[in-house]
């Protein structure tokens, strides 16, 4: 069954079962997408991430009623139990989130068509919205010439209420219940979802009793999505590792420290307040585009001056700045309507706004090296728990790139989860070559990613300097250095703060040169200090 | 729909010890459950509410008093007779706007008749009832402040757009949340009184008579309501009774004296550790129709009321949980 089948298929068990609370769909504008959404319900009700609280649970219509001069409601989507569509789900805020969340958790029969939209791999429709939706197909792989001709019909399904409930046999449930268990599917959500989707099936085919072929297909659609790990069919003991590569692990860590004194001993190096010098370091600077970390919002920080808006959801009236504005119509409104009392439009309304600032995104660009790997990443990752339990205290959030090899791999999307960003750093092995350009490049990205969430990014890159993996993969050393170079005057263009934390054995001054088209801190740790480490610890170790 | 029995939820003990000593005796100060999606904190939360016994209110007023005295004169109400509702749960939505929560100036009324009127926020409606917070951990800073203050004060101001309006807002804090998704800060979780840590069961036995029973209460609703209506009654009158005899517990001066050493020996911060414990015990005492606290009822509830209260060091990744248990291990003995 391919993802288009499955699409038309789970679109149809929704029609069934509301209960199944929906499908993500993760697929581009096109005409795959709208000839699936042609299957679907023309009453279904088409909502979208700005929509408001009021259109959703229903209110007062403002603008109306001060036009009309008499009271206008407006009725709520929530407020009867229908199909809807949320396009460019991936979008969607928070409050959104929450709020769909806590109407699928009624069950009272709202369905919801999540239409995921998003281009990069982490823009996603939010987990806990995704959590509550049965299925998830992904169609964006889809051609338009796969689709089958004669789509089955969707909409006016066969009624529910003239079959008997099929049964499910107790048998089922547990191999259910124990096929999620063994795909990593912590929710035992998924499984009751499985059951469902089963059961609607064996309706769908005008069955009331449940067989193998309705367990098969709900795996696949329920369960398969929400996979954290292939099953294995036993446990397998974790291989011994062999003796050459017990000794390359050796060779590799020559720091191999308790956790501690490596901490103590790079917080000696690493001065405390390093985050706090790196921001106003960069505000004397005073950047000409004028991008700080400033955010305006309508809710809360330093009040800004008013200004002319909308009375949208989340926005807050300025009453006084709103009477100034219509005073001075008050008369020729008076003559032309000739009610008595204030006339307000809504043109008057005023909007309060507020600045903010942003939350920070640390993202820690990790080498992860041979070369680095040889001397000092044990020093390193213990320079980046330093620098996490600042981080922790300011509430910054944090992501975790490392490079190594061929390319840079993004080990932890930005969170504010200090002990994931710790077990995920403790994890990073080393070795291979240094792709610093890659390290620099993913950062970007997920530098640039950040700023639209509205954070504000600040890279800081640990590593020894010396590039030798070009953009393209390629070991070449003049070519890597010059695409690393490109790749500072990229990030530097953006905007975007960085620190250059040099962990080779002596300061390298290519990595000087990278700082300062970086436009950033630059800060060797000292080599001579690692070595009084190592002898201290080994004292401390006794023998 | 009527929400899932409270007692016929699968394991997960010490969620449910925690939410009926928080019933047992509101003045804990609240549950912060944190754990996985789909391990059923929700669902525990709302049945808890179903549990509960009713309360008496005023009709239509909007911080559901008990009194006809204690009616604020903002809400203007005609008749104040009394009649029994449900122990109300409300539910705070993340990205819940601040006019939303406190409450603030009705904008419809002011617009169309002139009048200046207030219209009362979520904290109003969870007056003497439980506010539920999903995600607590991902709310907006701004919201968890004005949350602390009210949780504190059990009043809610509101002094803006030309009201001054302040009404009582007690309530019993239930949060939820994912500490994979981020952290909650130390003030708010200081506020909360106990703070337990859920899983999704291990055992695929345990697993399957989960599921099995959710699809009975889904597929089968009138027979296992029917089924559960007995011991969820059992559950509501061993709470009343316990209401009762808690005032007549005795505790010892040496009770004190360990509930201070266990705090001592923990370093939590604040006194308002020690008195938690001693609530918790009591009111699980009281639960066991026990008639004196003994070391047996701290032991079973030390680690919920203190866990969230150790001073958090950033980078030791072991559970708090298992220091608490440590230490009750030393002092105790």
């Amino acid at each position: 069954m391919d993802s288009w089948d499955q699409a038309t298929l789970a679109l149809q068990l929704l029609a069934i079962d509301p209960a199944l609370g929906g499908i993500t769909i993760r697929a581009r504008t096109g005409p795959v997408r709208d000839a699936l959404l042609a299957l679907v319900d023309p009453r279904t009700k088409r909502i979208h991430p700005a929509i408001s609280d009021e259109a959703l649970f229903g209110g007062l219509d403002l603008s109306a009623t001060l036009t009309s001069g008499h009271l206008v409601e407006e009725r709520g989507l929530l407020a009867k139990p229908s199909p809807m569509i949320l396009s460019m789900a991936e979008r969607a805020p928070v409050r959104l989130a929450a709020h769909l969340a806590i109407a699928l958790d009624k069950n009272i029969g709202h369905t919801l068509i999540a239409l995921d939209e998003g281009a990069e791999p982490d823009e996603s429709v939010d987990p806990k919205l995704a959590e509550r939706l049965a299925f998830q197909v992904d169609l964006s792989a889809v051609s338009r010439h796969q689709i089958s001709a004669e789509p089955p019909c969707v909409a006016g399904q066969p009624p529910t209420q003239c079959l008997a409930l099929p049964v499910v046999p107790p048998e089922v449930t547990k191999q259910v219940t124990q096929i999620a268990a063994e795909l990593g599917i912590d929710s035992l959500r998924a499984p009751l979802f499985a059951l469902r989707t089963a059961r609607a099936h064996a309706i769908l085919q005008n069955r009331d009793t449940i067989i193998k072929d309705d367990v098969e297909i709900a795996c696949a659609l329920a369960l398969a999505h929400r996979a954290t790990r292939i099953p294995e069919p036993k446990p397998q003991e974790p291989d011994a590792p062999s003796p050459a590569e017990a000794q390359d692990k050796d060779a590799n860590d020559t720091l191999d420290l308790p956790d501690e004194l490596l901490l103590d001993a790079v917080r000696a190096l690493l001065p405390n307040d390093l985050l706090d010098q790196l921001a106003t370091q960069k505000a004397r600077q005073g950047r000409g585009n004028g991008s700080g970390a400033a955010r305006k919002g309508n809710r809360r920080g330093r009040p800004l001056p008013s200004r002319a808006g909308r009375l949208s959801d989340g926005a807050r009236i300025d009453i006084i700045g709103t009477l100034r504005a219509a005073a001075p119509w008050q008369t020729i409104r008076r003559n032309a309507t000739g009610g008595p009392g204030l006339h307000i439009r809504p043109a008057d309304f005023r909007i309060k706004r507020f600045e903010e600032k942003s939350d920070r995104l640390l993202i820690f660009t990790v080498d992860a090296s041979g070369s680095a790997a040889l001397t000092r990443l044990a020093e390193a990752k213990g320079a980046v728990e330093l620098l996490l339990a600042q981080a922790y205290a300011r509430r910054d959030h944090v992501a975790l790139i490392a490079f190594r090899g061929v390319g840079a791999e993004l080990l932890l999307p930005p969170t504010r989860s200090l002990v994931q960003t710790k077990r995920r750093l403790a994890g990073l092995p080393g070795g291979g070559g240094t792709p610093l350009a890659a390290g620099m490049r993913a950062a970007f990205e997920q530098a640039e990613h950040a700023a639209r969430r509205g954070l504000t990014p600040t890279i800081a890159i640990l590593t020894d300097g010396r590039a030798n993996i070009a953009l393209d993969g390629s070991a070449d050393r003049k070519q890597a250095g010059m695409d690393a170079q490109q790749m500072a005057r990229v990030l530097r263009a953006n905007g975007t703060d960085a620190i250059v934390i040099d962990t080779g054995n002596r300061p390298e001054p290519a990595l000087r040169n990278l700082a300062q088209t970086l436009d950033a801190a630059y800060l060797p740790l000292p080599r001579a200090d690692a070595a009084r480490l190592s002898r201290s610890v080994a004292t401390a170790l006794g023998d | 729909m009527t929400p899932f029995p409270f007692s016929a939820i699968v394991g997960q003990d010490e969620m449910k010890r925690a939410m009926i000593l928080t019933a047992i005796d509101a003045s804990i100060g609240g549950v912060l459950v944190f754990g996985d999606r789909g391990t059923g904190k929700s669902t525990a939360v709302r049945a808890l509410a179903a549990l509960l016994p009713p309360i008496r209110a005023i009709r239509n007023c909007p911080v559901n008093s008990a009194k006809a005295a204690e009616v604020p004169s903002w809400a203007n109400l005609k008749s104040k007779r009394g009649h029994v509702v449900p122990t109300p749960v409300i539910d705070l939505p993340l990205g819940a706007t601040e006019d939303r929560v406190t409450g603030a100036l009705d904008i419809e009324k002011a617009l169309t008749k002139g009048e200046k009127a207030f219209q009362p926020g979520l904290l109003a409606k969870a007056n003497r009832g439980y506010l539920y917070i999903d995600e607590v951990n991902l709310l907006e800073d701004h919201i968890v402040d004005l949350l602390l203050d009210v949780a504190q004060s059990g009043e809610n101001v509101v002094e803006r757009e030309g009201l001054s309006i302040r009404h009582p807002a007690r309530f019993v804090l239930v949060g939820s949340g994912n500490p994979e998704e981020g952290e909650l800060r130390p003030q708010l979780l200081d506020r909360f009184g106990l703070s337990v840590e859920v899983a999704s069961p291990t055992d695929i036995n345990e697993r399957v008579e989960v599921i099995k029973r959710r699809d009975a209460f889904e597929n089968d609703n009138a027979a296992f309501m029917l089924r559960w209506q007995a011991e969820d009654a059992a559950i509501r009158d061993r709470i009343l009774k316990a209401r009762k005899s808690l005032g007549k517990l005795k505790t010892s001066e040496k009770t004190l004296r360990d509930v201070a050493e266990l705090c001592l020996a923990l370093g939590s911060d604040g006194l308002r550790g020690e008195l938690t414990l001693l609530k918790a015990a009591r009111a699980y005492a009281a639960w066991r129709d026990d008639t004196a606290l003994t070391r047996a009822h701290m032991r079973a509830v030390a680690a919920m009321a203190l866990r969230h209260r150790l001073r958090r060091d950033p980078l030791d990744e072991a559970g708090s949980g298992t220091r608490v248990a440590r230490t009750v291990e030393e002092v105790l003995g």
